[in-house]
């Protein structure tokens, strides 16, 4: 087989497509979405987007019970909401092959907590792999699906953000053959999982465990490197590549089974080295496993709990040893965060908020960046679909003007993720707080992907589109009005009178994200400033749009025409007329 | 085949195409023969931020980031972000920018100014540095969008790699109507940097 330069995320896909998969179902998730985007180029596997990873497991564990191999994907927080299916599906068991692929984000590069999924194994009792490059990745997703099979459990395969998005070597394989036919198999002491069953499934599932911990001692995915040094590392995934770089001298136990660990080759390996540590990023989570087996070993008492580990931060932690700095730069450098794009239809929306004065209650998208300055309209961000519940809250203990004050700001695929729920327990309870739906067609923060709202499946299909409206009108909410966001003064005016309103609103301003690339066609020409009529007020700056820039030299207000579609937002706050477009100059859209 | 890994560190700005530009490089690196790794950051960062891409090529690599202070070449696509990442240079290390400057958002609300003299700061810190005019070269060839390209070829002045390697990598991931002109920008690019 040719070598190819893969990702972790497409070795996965491809492992998956080789292990003869035929349903893969996800909730797009940095650094996880790159999984089914993958997939869903294999003709032979199912490839779905779910509205959440509940929806997606249950889905996959459907396909399994049914007999087929199932791949399902999340990132580290979407096995928070995935979590209830996963610990009674260790209950149950599989028929088919099932392989969770969960992508943890050490150093937070793209979430909103560092949380170690390594922890769900073992509180769920599921085995986790976890690869340490693309090679790996391949392998251990379809080893996972033998090992699924062959102990009777779902598997999980662990990535990091440092896995998931590294691009290296792989040779990828043949697909498996002669799996056998989905079929339908009545079998309710395993699939039904009522007190008297899975009392009886839980002895099986202790007992599974310690038959793969006992295999596994002898598997070549667990493996010990002998090296000259005395000193011996224990490590697992990204952690050992770096353990190679800064320590090439080491032996080292590599794990490439993370759960349940081989215990008594960790204990061979132990009794061989005077120096012994454990080299694992975040959690503590090998090291106080190898502790428990009453054998002493150098981690977190050095390395730190919290962020990635990078070599140079192994080297300094363990062997003192400080980061070379050859250069710095000798001035104070401007940041560069992450901004709305131009044109982003949520902007409008944020600088309403802003005027208002509102508390935003905000949630998970791209919209979580309305929290930047000069638009500084976001006061709480938690986990997917938690604007509504906390707006609710607020509103409970708030009074007169200051309740009237809060907000809640969800996009339309975090909406039908976990929002609805709370919408419906909104306007149950009769809550008089407003729910703002940013409805921009699409999913937008993890690279555009189709949700129930888009028209459109994973694989390109037309689908139903749900309807915004009805859907908040059917669980009782009596006010659902819709606002065009780049009509400034239309949006500020709906959100300020359904602030002021004592009952259960929602007002959902609806406008596609720019970026999507069916209608890139449709973005007008850019907007050009007359500098005779720029009065350098600085108005148009207020919405912080990145196709400005404020010329300090002639002070007045320039537009980047490269970046400008034309969305005339900056326009309507323009008191000298100063805009026109550049089509009246023969200008084309940026598309 | 040398057993050193060489460290290629590219900063720029997201939306600037350095993800393309670094699977160029990659690709280029692997049908060489050599061991391979890439990392870089999506999500956030493509949201105009600040991003960088590690590439690492020899005879076999383990960490896909490159550690702190040992990049080969810092490989800028735009002047306050290649200076930003200074830092991870090695001593011995190259300096090759673009001619770019674009405004972070401090900077275009006029909170923050664009530091004036970033070229010439770079050429004074670092010896080994190249500043290549990748937009008046990019149009020379006959597209502004060819920039990366012209980059490519200035870098590739460094590399031990045949140039019929490249012209092959460009001809598998450029789109066919602009392999050319594409072409064309990288013996620009190239070009404007030896010797």
């Amino acid at each position: 087989m040719k070598r190819e330069i893969l990702s972790g995320n497409e070795a996965i896909a491809r492992g998956a497509f080789e292990a003869g998969v035929k349903v893969a179902v996800a909730y797009p998730g940095t650094p996880s979405t790159e999984i089914l985007e993958n997939t869903v180029n294999y003709p032979s596997i199912d490839s779905s987007w779910a509205p959440n990873e509940k929806v997606a497991l249950e889905v996959g564990i459907g396909a399994c019970f049914g007999g087929a191999r199932s791949l399902v994907a999340m990132k580290h927080v979407g096995v928070n909401v995935a979590a209830d299916p996963l610990f009674t599906l260790a209950y149950t068991g599989v028929k088919g092959g099932l392989v969770l692929a969960v992508a943890d984000d050490p150093e937070l590069h793209s979430s909103q907590n560092e949380q170690d999924s390594r922890h769900y194994a073992r509180a769920a009792k599921v085995p986790m792999f976890e690869p340490s490059d693309s090679q790996e990745a391949l392998e251990f997703t379809r080893l996972g699906f033998e090992v699924s099979e062959k102990f009777d459990k779902p598997v999980f395969v662990r990535t990091t953000t440092r896995i998931s998005h590294s691009k290296s070597i792989v040779t990828p394989g043949e697909p498996v053959t002669g799996l056998p036919e989905p079929a339908l198999e009545k079998d309710p002491p395993k699939f039904v999982m009522l007190p008297g069953n899975a009392r009886k499934r839980h002895y099986v599932v202790e007992e599974q465990l310690e038959a793969l911990s006992e295999w596994s001692c002898s598997q070549a995915f667990n493996r010990i490197e002998e090296r000259s040094s005395s000193v011996g590392v224990i490590t697992a995934g990204i952690s050992y590549q770096y353990t190679r770089e800064v320590l090439p001298e080491a032996s080292v136990l590599k794990l490439g089974l993370v759960y349940p660990l081989p215990k008594q080759l960790i204990r061979d390996f132990a009794a061989k080295y005077e120096t012994l540590y454990v080299i694992e990023e975040l959690e503590p989570f090998i090291e106080e496993q190898v502790k428990a087996m009453g054998i002493e070993v150098i981690g977190k008492d050095r390395l730190s709990l919290c962020g990635e580990l990078t070599p140079g931060r192994i080297s300094k932690a363990l062997l003192d040893q400080d980061v070379p700095t050859h250069y710095t730069p000798e001035i104070e450098l401007p940041p560069r965060p992450p901004n709305m794009c131009p044109g982003c239809p949520h902007r409008g929306v944020f600088y309403a908020l802003n005027r208002l004065k509102a508390f935003v209650a905000g949630d998970i998208g791209c919209y979580t960046l309305g929290f930047m300055p000069p638009l500084s309209a976001m006061d709480t961000c938690v986990c997917m679909g938690a604007s509504v519940g906390n707006a609710t809250g607020l509103n409970k203990v708030l009074k007169g003007e200051e309740k009237q004050k809060v907000v809640g700001v969800i996009g339309d695929s975090t909406f039908l993720h976990t929002g609805i729920n709370g919408l419906m327990d909104m306007v149950y309870n009769n809550s008089s707080a407003t729910l703002i739906i940013l409805d921009n067609r699409i999913t937008a923060m993890t690279g555009r992907q189709e949700n129930p709202t888009s028209g459109f499946t994973l694989s390109g299909e037309p689908s139903p589109e749900v309807d915004l409206e009805q859907l908040c009108r059917s669980v009782g909410v009596k006010h659902v009005r819709v606002a065009d966001p780049w009509d400034l003064d239309g949006t500020r005016a709906v959100i300020k009178e359904e602030m002021a309103r004592e009952e259960t609103s929602v007002v959902i301003t609806r406008g596609p994200c720019v970026l999507i690339k069916r209608d890139l066609g449709q973005r007008k020409p850019a907007l050009i400033i007359d500098p005779d009529k720029c009065t350098g007020c600085k108005a148009c700056l207020r919405i912080g749009c990145p196709a400005i820039e404020w010329q300090a030299d002639e002070e007045k207000a320039h537009v980047n025409e490269l970046l400008c579609v034309g969305c005339g937002i900056c326009e309507q706050l323009c008191k000298f007329d100063a805009f026109s477009s550049s089509a009246d100059k023969g200008g084309k859209s940026n598309g | 085949m040398a057993d050193k890994v060489t460290n290629i560190l590219l900063a720029g700005v997201g939306g600037q195409g350095i993800l393309l530009a670094s699977e160029v490089l990659s690709e280029v690196m692997m049908l060489a023969g050599y061991d391979v790794k890439k990392n870089e950051i999506h999500g956030m960062s493509q949201r105009g931020g600040s991003v960088v891409s590690h590439v690492r090529f020899g005879k076999e690599v383990f960490s896909p980031i490159i550690p702190e202070g040992e990049a080969d070449v810092l490989f800028g696509f735009e002047l306050l972000e290649t200076y930003r990442y200074l830092p991870l240079l090695a001593e011995h290390g190259s300096v090759i920018v673009n001619r770019l400057k674009l405004m972070p958002p401090s900077v275009s609300i006029g909170q923050q100014s664009y530091p004036a003299d970033l070229e010439e700061r770079i050429r004074r810190q670092v010896k080994r540095s190249h500043v290549v005019d990748g937009l008046v070269l990019a149009l020379q060839a006959g597209d502004a969008r060819t920039i990366n390209t012209v980059l490519l070829g200035a870098l590739s002045n460094m590399l031990p790699v045949d140039g019929k390697l490249w012209t092959e990598a460009l001809r598998k991931m450029v789109p066919q109507k602009t392999l050319e002109i594409n072409l064309k920008a990288f013996e620009l690019g190239k070009e404007s940097s030896q010797g």
